[in-house]
């Protein structure tokens, strides 16, 4: 592998994430319009933001450290491209190693860590506010995620090779269906809301009450990467669980892509629905959430996956 | 230019401003986020930020506390933007325009771009207002 061959990867995917994660913000908005019996924007919807948000001034705050400020975004973006295109590359060309399930849970943080630095950079009150939240909930929901992750690891014979979980998963049935997989998929999900950012756990960037939170002073091109971010996410973080726990998607045939695409549609609409049937917790009521029962659920996974269950 | 002209369009991100109104033009401006009026479908959304914002709704005859709040969050929208005034006092100073609070109307104190007149404007009117916005940006 030269490095040419990396950089093409993630350019390649960088567009490929881009364009199928804003058609996933659109699916989101759309079915949460359709759930509040409204009609919702057209599919377009999120490129026509993205081009706006480019073509608007760049507004950067006086007390601001724009260094800082400025490549947030940047290493958000960044850090969620690169998290894809390692999975991609284990779905697509079987590239992997052992471990890089843990070298992508440490790239899924650094999106949540870049808005944490560029929030406060911007020397907002509103901002600090959010970050702070930021940090305790990215502290909240890591631990029940590594849980999560551990329930398919010991599953498929203790490795940390992505490939070799969705190997065991091709030969063995899918992790999810066992109970300890079921177990750790709820989990995973909760934990995937918080590191999305959707509504129980959206309180870093609460518009009612904090006005955005962490993005209060972005405008322009730089709160369109951050936007950019979430949509990757919400690609990135689904096509995770479905390697971990649906036994990954084949693209080597028709038939495979489509079901694969269905694994994905099925854990979106899940994350959509928990969305929009739950209200914001409070920053306490989230940790207790995270620390206390869904951690509690996940050792119990735990157990269950060690005496085979 | 033209394609984010476009763009800009198709996606007007809403930020509510109340320069001292009786909060019946606020309510009204709600409402086209319910289902009835649904103003997601043009691509509209209500913003926490005017750093986000691209349309400045301003509600109310500007009181005099607020003017100096106004020009502040005028300057720190990011431009290209717009103001729409809301409502009777917003455009002209309705009833309230011998009061001694008055410092407005709104286009004394920043560039208004469309008026919406009504005490309050119905959604509908506000809708039609949007329409003539639409027109206007080309």
């Amino acid at each position: 592998m030269t490095i040419a061959y990396i950089i093409a990867c993630i350019v390649g995917s960088f567009f490929f994430l881009s364009v199928t994660g804003m058609l996933a913000m659109w699916v989101d908005r759309k079915v949460t319009a359709r759930l509040q019996f409204r009609v919702g924007p057209p599919w377009y919807q999120n490129f026509a933001d993205f081009v706006k948000l480019s073509g608007k001034e760049m507004l950067i705050p006086a007390k601001a450290n724009i260094f800082v400020f400025a490549f947030a975004p940047v290493i958000a973006v960044l850090a969620a491209t690169v998290a894809g295109t390692v999975i991609l590359l284990v779905m697509r060309t079987g590239f992997s190693y052992p471990g890089d399930i843990i070298l992508i849970v440490y790239l899924l943080t650094v999106p949540s860590l870049a808005v944490i630095l560029g929030g406060s950079a911007s020397g907002n009150v509103l901002a600090a506010v959010g970050i702070s939240r930021e940090i305790k909930l990215l502290l909240g929901y890591e631990l029940p995620f590594v849980c999560a992750l551990i329930v398919p690891a010991l599953k498929s014979g203790s490795t940390t090779s992505l490939l070799e979980i969705i190997r065991y998963q091709q030969a063995n049935g899918a992790v999810i269906g066992s109970l300890s997989g079921i177990i750790g998929f709820v989990i995973a999900l909760f934990a995937l809301q918080g590191k999305i950012g959707f509504v129980p756990f959206d309180l870093a960037e609460a518009e009612g009450e904090i006005a955005s939170g962490a993005f209060v002073e972005y405008s322009g091109i730089l709160l369109g990467l951050f936007k950019l971010t979430k949509a990757i996410l919400l690609i990135v973080g689904p096509l995770f669980l479905v390697a971990l726990y649906f036994g990954g998607i084949s693209l080597n045939s028709p038939a495979g892509i489509v079901a694969g695409i269905l694994k994905y549609l099925v854990i979106l609409v899940l994350i959509i629905l928990i969305k929009n049937t739950n209200p914001r917790l409070r920053i306490d009521q989230a940790l207790r959430f995270f620390w206390g029962w869904l951690t509690l659920l996940g050792l119990a996974a735990i157990l269950l996956a060690l005496i085979g269950r | 230019m033209n394609l984010k002209m476009k763009a800009l369009k198709k996606s007007l991100w809403v930020y509510h401003l109340s320069g001292g109104s009786c909060n019946n033009c606020d309510i009204e401006i709600l409402d086209c986020l319910t289902p009835r009026y649904d103003i997601e479908r043009f691509g509209m959304v209500l913003v926490g930020s005017p750093r986000h914002a691209d349309v400045l709704l301003c509600t109310g005859i500007v009181n005099k506390k607020c003017v100096e709040r106004i020009k502040e969050v005028y300057d720190q929208t990011a431009k290209p933007c717009v103001v729409v005034a809301i409502g009777a006092c917003a455009c002209s100073g309705g009833i309230f325009r011998d009061g001694y609070q008055m410092a407005g109307p709104l286009n004394k104190i920043i560039p208004v771009d469309i008026y919406i007149p009504g005490c309050p404007p119905k959604p509908e009117a506000m809708l039609a207002g949007i329409v003539k916005l639409l027109e206007k940006l080309k």
